[in-house]
């Protein structure tokens, strides 16, 4: 058999493993297009977790009370740690965190478009902790599933985490409803800007996505965008609905029908303008990630040389 | 805002020394030199904003009425606060947090220790809770000390900076004053005086490990106690206290 021949039996075979739901590990042969795909969806997944340290870790200092600023860090660094586990899975796929912080700060990886708009009051936290977090549930449910092994595990250790973050965060508009005129305000502005950026966290309409159908075939992806929108569209305005606040949406309406929520278009433009780069927070976002990894560059160097250090003394000893 | 009950009062500096300190340690947050140490930063931020809480929640039941917590958080002002002054300083580099961390960690294990001895039963239970958390940060910041000391050239000289800059505050740690002597005498607080050589001989200790020597000086800079703080403390009240102020009187 010639070369070619053997790949196009191992890429059946692979795919037949797909197909029979088995779980893709480190060491099976795949594909080098699912190889970069995964590595794409991963990083940008890692990145994403920790890009949204900022604009949450923001209120940690300026959380209105003690219990809340527990609760808040609490939460970021969960993120952090979400951050950590998907950079690992990454890694298992041959490439290292170094490089993969490398392609964020040069633009070649990208992160969640929304963690590009600014965090200006404290009912901004319980925007991102509801509307953001159970967007990210809503996908991360569906990557439990995933075809590669190491990503559906790190997806099964986040989940359990995330459906605090949730409640954290409705919790907080809750409160904010039921406080006085100036809280439920705050509340509703919250919801005005943050309702159409978490819509658009589920990227673009199914025939336009570029990576929708191989990831689904390869079950990288295990549900179409539109799917997930529309999923998260249905609890939100229930949610919504229940503490009183209102969906910016005048199209919005229950379709009884489909057995969902119709809603109204979402403007492409302005999701295509920010994640080319030009939100109102791109700029700070990534300046602050680079600024803390080159400040911290003498550190992991310092912990490298003590390393090898240790390691000549052991030697010696030996 | 400062209470007459001399335990309310003592359960407050150790509460504003724990909030300050988580302040300054959550400020680290997204900023660290790589991912493992936001969360182990804030892992430590956490446990002094834990311990705050504690000792607000018992000042507060100790004053009674409507005060929480959060009106001691949030409520007073720089005069008011007790804080030491070593918790308050900014951040600094990763060497200047590390090596505050030290010292601190360094008096508060033994600290918290004896505090879980304490005769008030709350006090002792705060205390006994403490040690655990303040073994692991202890733990946590000599090996810190260790790799940044014997390092490289650049880490080895940041530490060394850091604790001359840092060392002329340490000796509020084991301050005596007659609120302090008087909780001594009666088995409540800590007796910190006493705590002293010990805290110096694992300090020399570590440093002398670390390549990094104990700095030479017998400046004392202290005020803490009684209210009277660096520049910086103000600032991070504005910022701490900001929606409290902006907003008075409202639940979050
Ligand atoms: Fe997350
Ligand atoms: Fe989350």
């Amino acid at each position: 058999m010639d070369k070619a021949n053997v790949s196009e039996t191992e890429e059946r075979t692979f795919q037949a493993r797909i197909d029979a739901e088995e779980k893709i590990e480190p060491k099976d042969w795949m594909p080098e297009k699912y190889r970069r795909n995964l590595i794409r969806q991963i990083s940008q997944h890692a990145h994403s977790e920790v890009i949204g340290e900022q604009p949450e870790g923001n209120w940690i200092t300026r959380a209105p009370s003690l219990e809340r600023k527990a609760i808040l860090m609490a939460k970021v660094q969960d993120e952090a740690g979400h951050g950590l586990y998907l950079y690992a899975a990454a890694e298992t796929l041959g490439v290292t965190r170094e490089e993969l912080i490398d392609r964020l700060h040069t633009g070649a990886s990208k992160y969640a478009s929304i963690f590009n708009y600014p965090s200006l009051t404290w009912a901004d936290i319980g925007a991102i902790g509801w509307l953001v977090d159970s967007a990210a549930i809503v996908n991360q449910v569906s990557l439990q599933n995933t075809s590669y092994g190491p990503y559906a595990r790190a997806m099964v250790r986040i989940c359990k985490e995330e459906s605090f973050h949730q409640r954290q965060g409705y919790n907080i508009m809750m409160t904010l409803m039921k406080g006085a005129k100036l809280q439920r305000e705050m509340a509703q502005d919250a919801l005005d800007r943050w309702w159409w950026p978490s819509l658009m966290m589920f990227g673009p309409h199914d025939g336009e996505s570029a990576h929708s159908a191989q990831s689904m075939k390869w079950k990288i992806k295990r549900r179409s965008n539109d799917d997930l929108r529309q999923q998260f569209v249905d609890q939100a305005v229930q949610q919504a609905e229940a503490i009183g606040l209102v969906v910016p949406d005048p199209d919005l309406k229950w379709n009884d029908a489909r057995g969902h929520y119709d809603f109204g278009a979402i403007d492409w433009q302005e999701f295509e303008r920010v994640i080319s780069g030009n939100g109102p927070c791109n700029r700070q976002r990534l300046a602050h990630h680079k600024n803390a990894h080159d400040e911290g560059a003498w550190v992991r160097e310092a912990m490298a040389a003590h390393e090898a250090k240790q390691r000549s003394k052991a030697r010696d000893v030996a | 805002m400062t209470p007459d009950d001399p335990i309310a009062r003592y359960a407050l500096r150790l509460g504003d020394d724990a909030l300050i300190m988580g302040h300054r340690l959550s400020e680290w947050m997204s900023r660290a030199p790589f991912l493992e140490e936001d969360i182990a930063l804030s892992n430590v931020a956490l446990d002094f904003i834990g311990r705050a809480r504690l000792f607000y929640q018992y000042a507060a039941q100790r004053v009674g009425g409507d005060t929480t917590e959060d009106t001691f958080a949030y409520s007073r002002d720089v005069r008011d606060f007790t804080n030491l002054l070593l918790c308050e300083l900014p951040r600094g580099d990763f060497a200047f947090t590390i090596c505050r961390q030290f010292l601190y960690d360094a008096f508060a294990l033994p600290f918290t220790e004896a505090l879980s001895g304490s005769s008030d039963p709350q006090l002792a239970a705060i205390g006994s809770k403490a040690v655990k958390e303040s073994r692991y940060h202890l733990r946590r910041s000599k090996d810190w000390m260790l790799r940044l000391g014997d390092g490289t050239e650049e880490s080895h000289q940041r530490c060394q900076r850091a604790l001359d800059d840092l060392w002329l505050y340490t000796a509020e740690m084991f301050q005596s004053d007659p609120l302090l002597d008087d909780l001594i005498a009666r088995g409540i607080a800590v007796d910190t005086p006493a705590l002293h050589e010990a805290w110096l001989a694992t300090v020399s200790e570590t440093l002398a490990t670390a390549t990094l020597s104990v700095p030479d000086t017998d400046v004392e800079v202290v005020g803490g106690r009684d209210g009277i703080h660096t520049d910086d403390l103000g600032f991070l009240l504005a910022e701490l206290q900001f929606m409290q102020r902006a907003y008075p009187g409202l639940q979050w």
